[in-house]
């Protein structure tokens, strides 16, 4: 593969058009109050990568664990481990690199607890930072693995990392409610 | 014969370049275009395996041996305070930092006193809307009174301005309760001079616009805008950043106020530009940026101001910057902007030409045949900017991606990025064609519709 290639694997160029788990979003207090009823605590996180404009609104819904269905959601507590991160939704414009990367973080961390959601963004994190030093480990990261390539691009990791960074301060809002 | 370490010899004496020599009404060609790219060392180089091809001049330009050597022969030589101290070295100093205004001065039409040394355009123009402003707050007394803003008075711009020719006047706005208003663009890319004639009215005090460009490469014209000016007594500021290095600019024949380039653009180092103003008018603003070097006598409670240019620059001075800038404009000189503009038209027709026949690429701006300066910048249907530019920098070609400083230009034309491809006199019709033949290959890169017209 050439290093293009590399950078712009076939499952990051697929997840650009394809764009998982990008809608129109509907307004934040609409989406709080329809998550409360559900016992889901909604936040969002906009970010923008000032050097090139690209823009990520990512919303995270937080669950009480991995089988809503049978538990009673406990919403005085705080965050336990085993809350789930029930759902990811995002709206956003800009490189393929970070829409796919918002694609792929949907698929990748719906339905994960948040200890390992985070555990995973700290991965993925690492070896982004790595200037391709760090192989991506495919076990932990799954698709996300595909963005080993970018991180031989310093100034492309920006672009991967804005809607994990998105995420992560999504998480911190939805569980401080 | 000088060796260098990049394995190039130059044959130029350390002063000026002798590949450049100019040649009246004699068109460059690639051969010539061969010779002087061997002045630039930074051209001579591999990027990601290929040979570089750097088409962003728009941005920032390359220098030449000769403005490398001025620099460097500044501060082995003459390094000294300016306009302070008696030595031998502070007065050598002084006369080579003088004789560099008279060089860029001579270079756009000017006088040396109507060139004030700036860090680049951008301070030059927020030179002017300070002084305003200070102006406006009473300071230069009567003298100054004619660049006082207030509630109802207007300043007038256009929506294809550089950042750096808009955010100021907003802020001046801002400060003085005056109203900013624009010029609008059409769809074309170029003013809507019907609704310019309306814009400027009676209550403008100043018209500010760029002479080119930096997004859609359009020339605007300067003397049917001077004329809409002088009719209601408004004063003229001209964006000359991406004109000056591009075409032979005299801005005296313009008939503006004011000009601002800058060095970086041109040949020359970073850290200096221009700003250009009638003598009449800088005499009459006050100061801008404060402290030494731009005062005659000083007590505790107040101080008298130096005629310009010095009055607007205070501290220790751009020194070896400017020096190199003027060498610079010897080798633009030496070469003719004559015949540099007409190279660069010819790089911007083709650049054009080809554009037309790659599927799915859109022109930002005038098309084939209408005058432009020799820069096109495009959006690619389906791929966003930075993805083009990552795929032309795997090629070893440089481009601008983005909005270039010029959001709401962007936003007019319908996109929020684009990638722009920008020459200069060492720019061959060989490395357009590169351009040309690799943005071809950008959609079927990333699987969408477009390439090569069939």
């Amino acid at each position: 593969m050439s290093d293009l290639q590399t950078l712009y694997q076939t499952i990051i160029l697929e997840h650009s058009k394809a764009r998982h788990g990008a809608v129109d979003l509907a307004p934040l207090t609409d989406a709080v109050s329809r998550g409360a009823a559900s016992g889901l605590r909604v936040a969002e996180s906009h970010q923008i990568n000032t050097t090139c404009g690209d823009e990520v609104t990512l919303r995270v819904s937080l669950g009480a664990g991995a089988s809503p269905e049978t538990d009673t959601p406990d919403s005085t507590a705080g965050a336990s481990p085993d809350t789930a991160v029930s759902d990811l939704v995002w709206a956003g414009e800009g490189c393929s690199i970070s829409q796919a990367s918002a694609s792929i973080l949907t698929d990748t961390l719906r339905g994960l607890s948040v200890t390992e959601a985070r555990a995973l963004l700290e991965n993925f994190r690492e070896m982004l930072r790595s200037r391709g030093k760090i192989e991506p480990d495919e076990e932990i990261l799954g698709d996300a693995a595909a963005f080993g390539g970018v991180s031989r691009y310093p100034a492309r990791v920006k672009c991967a990392m804005l809607p994990w960074v998105a995420f992560e301060a999504a998480l911190i809002e939805a569980e401080s409610q | 014969m000088k060796e260098y370490p990049w394995g190039m010899t130059s044959l130029a004496p350390s002063s000026a370049s002798s590949t450049a020599l100019h040649q009246e009404s004699v068109p460059l060609t690639n051969i010539d275009v061969e010779r002087i790219r061997n002045d630039f060392p930074v051209l001579h180089q591999s990027v990601n395996g290929h040979p570089l091809t750097y088409l962003d001049s728009g941005a920032t330009s390359q220098n030449p041996i000769s403005v490398l050597e001025a620099e460097q022969e500044y501060y082995e030589q003459r390094n000294a305070a300016v306009h302070r101290g008696a030595h031998t070295l502070a007065v050598e100093a002084t006369e080579v930092f003088e004789a560099a205004r008279e060089t860029v001065a001579a270079f756009v039409g000017a006088q040396a006193d109507e060139i004030v040394w700036t860090s680049n355009a951008t301070e030059a123009i927020n030179l002017l809307t300070y002084s305003f402003s200070n102006a406006s707050l009473g300071l230069g007394g009567l003298a100054a009174r004619q660049f006082s803003l207030g509630t109802g008075d207007e300043i007038v711009v256009t929506e294809m301005e550089h950042h750096a020719n808009l955010i100021p006047w907003q802020q001046l706005a801002l400060r003085t309760g005056a109203t900013l208003r624009f010029i609008p663009v059409l769809d074309d890319g170029t003013l809507d001079l019907l609704a310019a004639a309306n814009v400027v009215g009676p209550h403008t005090r100043l018209l500010a616009f760029t002479h080119g460009s930096n997004v859609t490469g359009t020339i605007n014209p300067v003397a049917e805008l001077v004329a809409l000016a002088r009719k209601v007594g408004a004063l003229v500021v001209l964006d000359a950043c991406q004109t000056v290095p591009h075409l032979p600019v005299d801005l005296k024949a313009l008939d503006v106020d004011f000009a601002a380039f800058s060095g970086h653009k041109m040949l020359g180092p970073t850290g200096i530009g221009a700003l250009y103003g009638k003598a009449e008018l800088l005499a009459g603003m006050p100061p801008f940026l404060t402290g030494g070097s731009m005062i005659t006598t000083v007590d505790m409670t107040h101080a008298e101001f130096l005629a310009p240019p010095q009055r607007f620059e205070a501290g220790t001075q751009r020194i070896s910057q400017a020096i190199a800038l003027a060498a610079a404009v010897d080798y633009l000189r030496e070469t003719g902007m004559d015949r540099v503009a007409a190279w660069e038209a010819q790089l911007g027709q083709r650049l054009v030409t080809g554009l037309a026949e790659i599927d799915g690429v859109r022109l930002l701006g005038p098309g084939l045949g209408v005058e432009r300066l020799g820069l096109a910048a495009v959006d690619v249907a389906g791929v966003h900017a930075h993805d083009v530019g990552q795929f032309l920098d795997d090629a070893g070609i440089a481009v601008r991606v983005g909005h270039h400083c010029a959001q709401p230009l962007h936003r007019r034309l319908g996109v929020t990025a684009s990638t722009r491809a920008s020459t200069y006199l060492y720019n061959t019709t060989d490395e357009v064609d590169l351009f040309l033949a690799t943005l071809a290959e950008v959609a079927p890169f990333f699987g969408v519709n477009g390439g090569v017209k069939r």
